[in-house]
């Protein structure tokens, strides 16, 4: 494969703006997608990803704002003028065609002469380790084979940027590990900024250098998957971003220290310094400890207490329901083998680190 | 364990037994002896060539035998220059027009090619309507209608629709991420349509292209009621009615009609085969739309209009015909009466009730024998269950024409006891035809039927007591009732225009169809117009049918579709 061209392949999105017919699927999307970034976007079903993908490469009804790759402004182009790859959900591989028909395509609508066209498919076919199926027929191959035949017919005409939509979710979830990590060595290998559309976290996670989780149309956040798990914006995003407890009630400042007061009147000391009012905390299952009610310890740390009132063996982890009085709380405790449990019903103390103790909007 | 399957299986293999065993006499034999004789010396009773040999050094069969691969050939590019355009309109563009385009492929299908021949002739003939026109304006005539010309016309003009329906079918049936991936990869407009798109509704095309090419082969009623005597179905039947059923060339012709079915089914079962190209996935099936501009809209409706015209013309020349007095070099008939319904129907009443007997028997028997076949083959494992489908679908392959002459010389030294007569010249032997006929037909709906139900709601019945056979009656044949119901409708709208088997069937006027009644009015000038209006009631019997079945068919898939899914990304 020869060397990306230098020029700046980076997507930035201005104000973008989507309907079908009378409703409207993006609503003032804006990002910016750095070169050679490994970028995701990260919703429910619904929720546009798709839509936003789809308009990146020209499909769909056409939104209003700009989208540029590079300084060029590309919303205004027909689908093959973009230069931007997609693999398909479905892979959408021709089935009337080889897999070497397929993969040469591209290179032949561009009209480059034989030879080149001939080369380039093998490169490519040998990168992604199907060289010798290159005469089949696609009906004859595998899905995790198919899924690889797509990205060579996609990354063969060297795109500025690769779109991937949902290119896992038709895979059995042992290929899906593997070949998201093939994906992702070969995205490192050809510094392709990448765009990967995806409703599975930890797909997201494990890939993406940064990620935007979407609801409804709307850009909730954007950032690096372990900051956006850790300190989530608002309540959707806590939610959607794996398993947290969110209670609401005041935030009050008292004598310099701000806490948290819940419904029930517990109060939670809060770190830092935050606007008064109601509105709602987000922790972590794991960043809550778990002790028996006449232990003491836990110096610093908020201190709940509550009756166990369910428990889940996970495996790595025991997920405790405590009942704290109007709330359930979920507590991680790591599991170690012989180590006695909490007995449903037994009082228990919760130790809540204010470290991990994250205020949302309400 | 082994034991008790072949006991739950005794009474479906005794049922399968049995309608094999109606096959192989009602099919399988005539078609065999009709293929026997054609190899068969007819003074020596040797087996011999020589038959063929006649065949071909005869200057009457061979122009016949190219006159109709070139008829058939030529009807289907007329019909494809017919068909291409509107299926293009329909998936391409959002058309207003569809729904007009939709009912453009119905109209022709629901009018036997032969009903509607007589009336072309007055239209488009040389001192049709059209011709006088033109003549009278222009000063010049086309000879539409002349000898082979006229066959050609009507018959394209009626069947189209099988590749406006199997065109627009693949067509819509293209994932549209097939679409979008090419243009993706750079390619669009004409290219994009020559790469991707037509390979992918080239199936779609031959299926229905083949199947107008048999039709047309196959047909015997058009080239007759035209008068076009140098084909090979018209041969088949006049050498069998006038020289009798021992002259050898009816057979030979015969063989040569089944031979051609046989290739045409296979072209299409090839085009067909290992292409599973409907793969509509997540983005729905169908080619991207566009709106229509203006002008664009403009030509798109001329198309389609000037279309509808030409399809409408044989149901509006019928129509003219039926109530026409007297209709002769002139563009519209001289007055307008209901006499000949009058004398339709007081005095050759007995061609619709015939056929209501007839049709209705023939559908009835279809829908038990489809549904039995379809509880065989999908829901028992029994040896060979498979080629009772198979010997069914067979009949496809065989053209009215071969059936009629394989039951003429296979029943006609049959007594039937107590009416003490040939098999080959009572009545029910039209029953049988029709039913095997129509067979295909109930059974592909009826098998769409069962493969819909799940077997789990069968199992669910047994698993509370109920045996095989009250489970089929009480559970499966209820779920399946939308599917029986239009298979049955479908049965008898196409049973009751039947004519190629028929008209060698009937025996006497008394037990003859409503086909048969058209087209022995048809054959006088003064027949004409009763003809016509037997044609009319002949048109309202199919429309009907066909309008009840499409009804039933919608309703049952409305009823049991889940609730829409809302894919994410593409506009419902």
């Amino acid at each position: 494969m020869p060397e990306q061209n230098q020029q700046s392949t980076g997507v930035k999105i201005e104000d973008l703006n989507l309907s079908f017919g009378d409703t409207h699927v993006l609503r003032g999307v804006n990002l910016d997608i750095q070169d050679g970034e490994f970028f995701a976007f990260l919703g429910p079903s619904g929720s546009g990803k798709s839509t936003l993908l789809r308009a990146i490469a020209g499909f769909g009804p056409k939104p209003t704002g700009r989208i540029l790759i590079g300084d060029q402004d590309i919303a205004d182009r027909p689908p093959w003028k973009r230069d931007v790859g997609m693999v398909f959900q479905s892979y959408a591989l021709w089935p009337h065609m080889s897999v070497r028909k397929n993969v040469a395509f591209g290179l032949e609508e561009r009209r480059l002469p034989v030879q080149e066209i001939n080369e380039r498919v093998d490169n490519t076919l040998d990168l992604v380790g199907l060289k010798h199926l290159a005469e089949r027929k696609p009906s004859a191959l595998s899905g995790g084979q198919q899924q690889r035949i797509a990205l060579a017919r996609t990354i063969v005409v060297e795109p500025k940027v690769l779109l991937l939509d949902e290119p896992l979710s038709n895979l059995d979830a042992n290929l899906r590990v593997q070949m998201r990590r093939e994906i992702l060595e070969l995205q490192r290998k050809l510094k392709l900024t990448t765009i990967f559309v995806t409703h599975d976290q930890e797909e997201a996670n494990t890939t993406a250098d940064r990620m935007a989780v979407l609801d409804q149309g709307v850009i909730q956040q954007v950032g690096e998957p372990m900051k956006l798990y850790d300190n989530p914006d608002n309540l959707f995003v806590a939610r959607f971003l794996g398993t947290a407890n969110i209670l609401e009630g005041e935030i009050e400042t008292r004598a310099g220290v701000t806490s948290f007061r819940c419904a029930n009147g517990t109060s939670l000391a809060l770190n830092s310094d935050h606007q008064q009012g109601p509105g709602s905390i987000v922790f972590r299952p794991q960043n809550v400890g778990i002790v028996a009610q006449d232990c003491l310890g836990g110096d610093g740390q908020n201190r709940v207490s509550g009756k166990v009132c369910h428990m889940e063996f996970l495996g790595s982890v025991i997920r405790y329901g405590v009942d704290i009085g109007n709330d359930v709380l979920l507590i991680d405790h790591p599991h170690k083998q012989g180590e006695a449990t909490y007995a449903l019903n037994s009082g228990v103390e919760l130790l809540v680190d204010r470290e991990g103790i994250q205020v949302v909007a309400a | 364990m082994k034991l008790n399957i072949a006991v739950v299986e005794r009474g479906p293999m005794a049922i399968g037994l049995l309608i094999a065993l109606f096959l192989l006499l009602f099919l399988g034999i005539p078609v065999a002896k009709v293929i026997f004789v054609a190899f068969q010396d007819p003074n020596t009773g040797q087996a011999t060539i020589i038959n063929f040999v006649d065949f071909f050094r005869n200057s009457l069969f061979r122009e016949s035998f190219v006159n109709s691969f070139y008829v058939s050939a030529m009807s289907v590019v007329l019909a494809s220059i017919l068909a291409i355009p509107l299926a293009y309109f329909t998936t391409r563009f959002n058309f207003g027009g569809a729904a007009l385009i939709q009912t453009l492929g119905i109209i022709p299908l629901i009018m036997p090619p032969f009903v509607g021949a007589v009336a072309m002739q007055l239209l488009f003939g040389a001192n049709g309507s059209v011709n006088l026109l033109l003549d009278e304006h222009l000063g010049f005539t086309i000879p539409f209608m002349e000898g082979l010309n006229g066959v050609i016309f009507v018959e394209s003009l009626h069947y189209f629709p099988f590749i406006l329906i199997n065109l627009s079918a693949a067509l819509n049936n293209v994932d549209r991420a097939m679409e979008e991936s090419a243009q993706n990869l750079g390619s669009s407009g004409l290219r994009l349509f020559r790469r991707i798109v037509f390979p992918l509704a080239l199936p779609g095309y031959v299926a229905g292209a083949a199947l107008v090419f048999i039709k047309v082969f196959d047909d015997l009623g058009t080239p007759l009621l035209l008068n076009v005597n140098n084909m090979l179905a018209p041969q088949a039947y006049l050498r069998i009615t006038s020289i009798g059923i021992s002259d050898p060339m009816g057979y030979v012709i015969s063989v040569i009609l089944v031979a051609f079915s046989l290739l045409a089914l296979w072209v299409s079962l090839l085009s067909m085969r290992g292409k599973d190209y409907a793969t509509v996935q997540k983005g729905g099936g169908g080619l991207m739309r566009r709106d229509l501009k203006r002008w664009e809209k403009l030509g798109c409706y001329a198309v389609v209009i000037f279309i509808l015209l030409l399809v409408l013309s044989p149901h509006i020349g019928l129509l003219l015909l039926s109530f026409g007095t007297i209709w002769s070099f002139a563009v519209l008939p001289d007055a307008f009466t209901l006499e000949h319904y009058y004398t339709v129907i007081s005095t050759s009443s007995q061609y619709i009730s015939n056929t209501l007997l007839y049709a209705g028997l023939a559908a009835l028997f279809d829908v038990i024998l489809a549904t039995a076949i379809g509880y065989v083959v999908w829901r028992t494992k029994l040896v060979g269950r498979k080629w009772l489908d198979y010997g069914a679908t067979a009949a496809l392959a065989v053209p009215g024409v071969v059936l009629g002459i394989g039951y003429l010389r296979t029943f006609h030294s049959v007594e039937v006891p107590i009416i003490e007569e040939p098999l080959a010249s009572w009545w029910v032997i039209i029953v049988v035809a029709m039913t095997i006929r129509r067979l295909p037909y109930a059974l592909r709906a009826c098998i769409a039927a069962i493969q819909q139900v799940s077997v789990m709601l069968e199992e669910a019945a047994e698993n509370l007591g109920a045996t095989k056979g009250r489970t089929v009656w009480r559970i499966l044949v209820p779920l399946m009732s939308g599917g029986i119901l239009a298979g049955f409708v479908t049965s008898f709208a196409t049973a009751s225009v039947e004519l190629s088997a028929t008209i060698m069937l009937v025996a006497r006027e008394t037990d003859a169809p409503l086909a048969y009644g058209i087209y022995e009015f048809m054959q006088s000038a003064s027949g004409r117009g009763p003809g016509a209006a037997l044609g009319v009631i002949a048109v309202l019997f199919v429309g009907i049918g066909t309008y009840v079945s499409h009804v039933i068919i919608e309703r049952t898939k409305r009823s049991r579709e889940p609730k829409p899914i809302v894919s994410e990304g593409v506009p419902a």
